[in-house]
């Protein structure tokens, strides 16, 4: 209700400022009308024009007519008028012919909008590289040279080859396949991106694996033709050793031609080994692991916003304000600032509300829309009156199913009281005649026989509160989606289905009873637990927006990690923002900072929880609605290679430390090494620390700038400068940085000589064992938690198995925690840079802020609740994967009893709970063993 | 067994997933036997156990239980 699509617009005028936009955007028409489209599907399978289907890549057709995939948001169809007969040629209107609903609207013009806001997020997305200007890969020449966006499209379910795995030559399944990696990354002569994408690793070893299960059971390999593979995100080096165990082939080169394969099918490939042999090999097929470019419209987008790019073409942002453009007021998120995976371009684009919100903080709510009901008729005395709706949907429904017949049979079940046949049930007009059949039959329950009830239960359930009825009197049989589309050649078997499908309805309907809709007052303040870079951002995003925030720090002073930082990897200072940051933070009117403190206990809810905060041995008791944990992490400490023996070798924060207190022992050095992955990806830490290659080769850099005559070893498993980190990379060997890859089972070996420092490592490309004098050794430590264990006992936290807290899914929602009203932010999630740990910090903000900007919330009414038949036994309690029961003793008679009690704002309407229990003393709302017993026994009774 | 045989098939299924997955079906108009009577319920995990078996006495052929 308060967001507003615009589909098919682009913005193409941006005046004013901060606070006071004027935008104009120009829609382009869609030749379909919104409101009357039904998205059957009528149009497309009656239009004449086929053509290549850019969501299938090209690997399939669509029609004029179309909707992009069934996924689509709005679902609504459109006219391509580059494709439609009509538009080109003057002839045709099929579509307008035989559209159910008169929704098409071929004299659609273009329309030119104006508005007026107060913040803008610019969020335009990345462009899939092209790979044709590689001419030797061989790319659009050899029919089994397919991109990895083709290639995923041909893994799928809903693909072209509906999920069967084909190469596109001869139509076989691809036995031997091969992904070259790096194709328009990592590479400054063709493409011109130097930098790394970021995600094509990962996408290559998942579909490596993928294709693996697609033939399981036969021969098959897989092979990976890559310079590193870079899984330097949260799980993912467990995935990648995963692969490798199950035999997925890495081979370290760039193959530089492909050429065809035997009977013009497949390919042949040559590469370079790492021991400089040549070696040609056949393959079924490949794929190019192509890489991220700068989104299409990004130059035109700056032109218009005046905001600047990289010299990618990228948006350009800080690490300390990352979601802020050059422009003030205008946000940006995703891949437009830089390649990144989704649980980061999420993150950001909740960090680019929060502060796209920041500045309109003043302004908050007079804009946004509530809806008024009347009061609910009450219907406890009443016997069920039911009114049946079967939906015809054009001819979606109707074109299979019986409808006549249908309706007639409704009309004969018990408590029918009336039933209408609709063309289009989800019609306005139809809404309207819902509530006045409820008026005229007095009936108190609705069932409706149509589409899923995932999609247009909530639109029915407005109409119900409407009419005066509880939302909770309606249900749906699913007669389209999970009948009339999937049983389209059996119209007999899919009437008679129908008939058991509203049979069923109407029996589960009758038991349906009024559902009390959930509401908590919500307490408007904010717990922040960790006073680092992250927690701070978090604060401050939350006491900007005007509520009062209390961030709870264990040491005695904020900053955390980054006073151990001296530069950004984008090489600014952090300490000079780091102090802005503190002190904006501890002269906050709406944040109180409590140090030396620690959380001693949790109680509550979403909205309503409670503390007890220990500051020096003294105890206080807080409430607040939501909280932020940020309670970060810290460097491992080695005890490898001669660490704490030797004064010479140190860690990246110790040389960070040292460097602070003067350059010049470090100017007089002839030889620095670095060794990497120090207590990171080895078999008790399964994951890499994702900040150490980075901070390596800047490291190098610094060093190499301080006196360009040392001589620097990097020893690596595998160089991760991930993103447009990558320029440091390259820099640093332009600046004659040695890098030498060493194996996980074949370490360097630290040992003294006399009074040198000495390193012994085999150099994979020489081929020969080396001997390396040090002046000092730096070691890229790994960064492991803390001991999170009181902090995840009190607040019910998810963790991986190496202590990190969880996010509630590890994809999209990135920042908020499986317990509602809990987030997270910063390294105790997982080892990340500056940059990223200050964005997850504002979108915790901007996470929480949903909660807190209401004074009441709702809650889904769907969840459990006691009987009084519950005896106390407690069985439910260990399944409740959500902590949601409790115990209670209570006073009857003058005997002590027990029982359940459970928390509404912490259950999710599972029903655990209800199968465990053997004596149905607790239930779901709605789907209460009776209510599933009634379906069954109708549907089975009357064979 | 009869060639006519056709079974009648309960089957619960999860809201967020398996229910989702038979509404994607229809949108991608994937062909199936008409032989499955949904039961959409909130999570795999709230089906009773005992109201599988009484569906198999009282002459479901299968139930499927999905999620």
């Amino acid at each position: 209700m308060n967001i507003e699509l615009l589909t098919l617009s682009e913005l193409i005028e941006v005046s004013g400022e901060e606070g006071n936009f004027s935008v104009k955007v120009r829609r382009k028409p869609r030749y379909v009308d919104m409101g009357k489209c039904i998205a059957c599907g009528v149009c497309a399978e009656k239009c004449p024009k086929k053509v290549p289907d850019e969501y299938n890549v090209g690997t399939a057709k669509r029609k004029a007519i179309f909707i992009k995939y069934g996924q689509t948001v709005p679902l609504k169809y459109a006219i391509d008028p580059a494709a439609c007969l009509y538009m080109s040629r003057g002839k045709c209107r099929a579509c307008e012919k035989f559209c159910p609903t008169g929704a098409i609207m071929l004299n659609d013009k273009e329309q030119i909008l104006t508005f007026n806001v107060g913040s803008i997020i610019l969020s335009p997305g990345y462009r899939p590289f092209d790979p044709s200007v590689y001419e030797f890969y061989g790319y659009k020449r050899l029919p089994d040279v397919v991109t990895s966006l083709e290639y995923e499209r041909l893994l799928s379910a809903g693909g072209p080859n509906m999920g069967h795995l084909m190469r596109p030559s001869d139509g076989r399944e691809p036995e031997k396949v091969a992904w070259v990696q790096c194709v328009g990354s990592r590479e400054i002569h063709r493409s011109g991106n130097g930098y790394c994408s970021s995600v094509c690793c990962m996408y290559a070893i998942k579909q490596a694996l993928v294709t693996k299960e697609h033939l399981a059971g036969r021969e098959s390999e897989q092979t990976i033709f890559c310079m590193d593979i870079r899984s330097p995100n949260k799980e993912f080096e467990r995935y990648h050793e995963d692969a490798r165990a199950r035999n997925v082939r890495f081979i370290r080169s760039r193959p530089h031609s492909i050429d065809p394969g035997k009977n013009d099918t497949g390919v042949s490939i040559t590469y370079a080994t790492v021991g400089g042999t040549l070696v040609t090999e056949e393959f079924d097929m490949v794929v190019l692991s192509i890489g991220m470019g700068a989104s299409a419209d990004a130059k035109k987008l700056s032109e218009i916003t005046g905001i600047e790019l990289d010299p990618y073409g990228f948006a350009r942002t800080v690490a300390f304000d990352p979601a802020a453009t050059s422009r003030k007021g205008i946000y940006a998120a995703g891949g437009f600032m830089a390649p990144k995976a989704i649980p980061r371009a999420v993150t950001e684009a909740s960090a680019a509300a929060a502060e796209a919100s920041r500045s309109l903080s003043a302004a908050k709510g007079t804009l946004t829309k509530q809806k008024e009901y009347r009061p609910e008729r009450d219907i406890a005395a009443e016997e069920p009156r039911i009114g049946v709706f079967v939906c015809s949907c054009g001819m979606n429904i109707a074109g299979v199913v019986d409808v006549k017949e249908l309706a007639e049979y409704a009309r004969s079940l018990p408590h029918v009281v009336f039933v209408e046949n609709n063309l289009f049930t989800c019609s306005t007009d139809t809404q309207n005649l819902i509530a006045e059949k409820i008026k005229e039959f007095k009936a108190n329950r609705i069932v409706i026989a149509a589409c899923t009830p995932r999609t247009h239960e909530p639109l029915f359930q407005d109409t119900m509160r409407e009419a005066g009825l509880n939302a909770h009197l309606l249900e749906m049989a699913n007669i389209r989606n999970q009948n009339s589309w999937v049983h389209q050649s059996d119209p007999v078997k899919a009437t008679e289905k129908a008939k058991d499908q509203i049979r069923m309805a109407l029996a589960k309907a009758a038991l349906n009873v009024p559902i009390e809709s959930l509401q908590v007052e919500v307490v408007q303040k904010a717990l922040v637990i960790g006073g680092g870079l992250a927690g701070m951002n978090a604060a401050l995003a939350l006491a900007d927006q005007g509520f009062e925030t209390l961030i709870v720090e264990k040491s005695d002073r904020l900053g955390g990690n980054a006073w151990h930082l001296n530069e950004t990897w984008k090489g600014r200072k952090v300490r000079p923002q780091l102090e802005t940051v503190i002190s904006r933070v501890e002269n906050h009117k709406n944040i109180e900072v409590l140090k030396r403190a620690e959380v001693r206990s949790a109680s509550g809810s979403v909205g309503r929880f409670e503390s007890d905060i220990e500051v020096d041995g003294t105890v206080r008791r807080v409430k607040y609605g939501a909280a932020v944990i940020a309670v970060g992490a810290r460097e491992y400490e080695p005890t490898e290679y001669l660490y704490g023996t030797d004064g010479r070798v140190m860690t990246h924060l110790q040389l960070e430390a040292r460097l602070r207190n003067g350059v010049e022992d470090f100017k007089k050095a002839n030889s620095v090494a670095f060794i990497q992955c120090v207590g990171s990806r080895e078999p008790e830490r399964m994951y890499c620390s994702r900040v150490c290659c980075t901070h390596s080769v800047q490291s190098a850099i610094q060093l190499k700038e301080l006196n360009p005559e040392m001589d620097i070893y990097i020893l690596n498993r595998e160089m991760r400068t991930y993103g447009m980190r990558e320029d440091l990379y390259r820099k640093a060997r332009e600046l004659g940085v040695i890098f030498i890859r060493y194996y996980r089972d074949r370490k360097p070996d630290v040992f003294t000589e006399g009074n040198d420092l000495c390193i012994r490592a085999f150099d994979p490309i020489l081929l020969r064992p080396l001997k390396i004098f040090a002046d000092y050794l730096i070691l890229a430590s790994a960064i492991v938690p803390y001991d999170n264990q009181a902090i995840i006992e009190l607040f019910r936290c998810g963790h991986n198995e190496d202590g990190f807290l969880n996010e509630a899914h590890p994809k999209l929602r990135p920042v908020d925690m499986s317990v509602e009203g809990l987030f997270l932010a910063g390294l105790c999630n997982y080892p990340k840079p500056i940059d990223e740990a200050v964005a997850q910090g504002k979108a915790a903000a901007a996470r929480a802020n949903v909660i807190l900007s209401k004074t009441v919330m709702q809650l889904d009414p769907i969840k459990s609740y006691v009987t009084d038949r519950c005896d106390g036994c407690a069985l439910c309690l260990d399944v409740c994967p959500y902590s949601a029961i409790a115990l209670e003793e209570y006073e009857k008679d003058g005997w002590k009893h027990r029982r359940i009690k459970t928390d509404k704002a912490l259950c999710k309407g599972c029903g655990l709970c209800a199968a465990t229990c053997p004596k149905r003393g607790v239930l779901v709302h709605g789907f209460t063993h009776d209510q599933l017993e009634a379906q069954v026994n109708t549907l089975l009774d009357v064979i | 067994m009869s060639q006519n045989f056709e079974p009648v098939i309960v089957g619960f299924l999860c809201n967020w997933c398996a229910y989702a997955g038979a509404d994607l079906a229809g949108v991608s108009r994937l062909q199936y036997p008409p032989n499955l009577r949904p039961v959409r319920v909130m999570c795999s995990g709230m089906v009773p156990p005992d109201l599988v078996v009484s569906a198999l006495a009282k002459g479901a052929d299968g139930v499927l239980v999905m999620g």
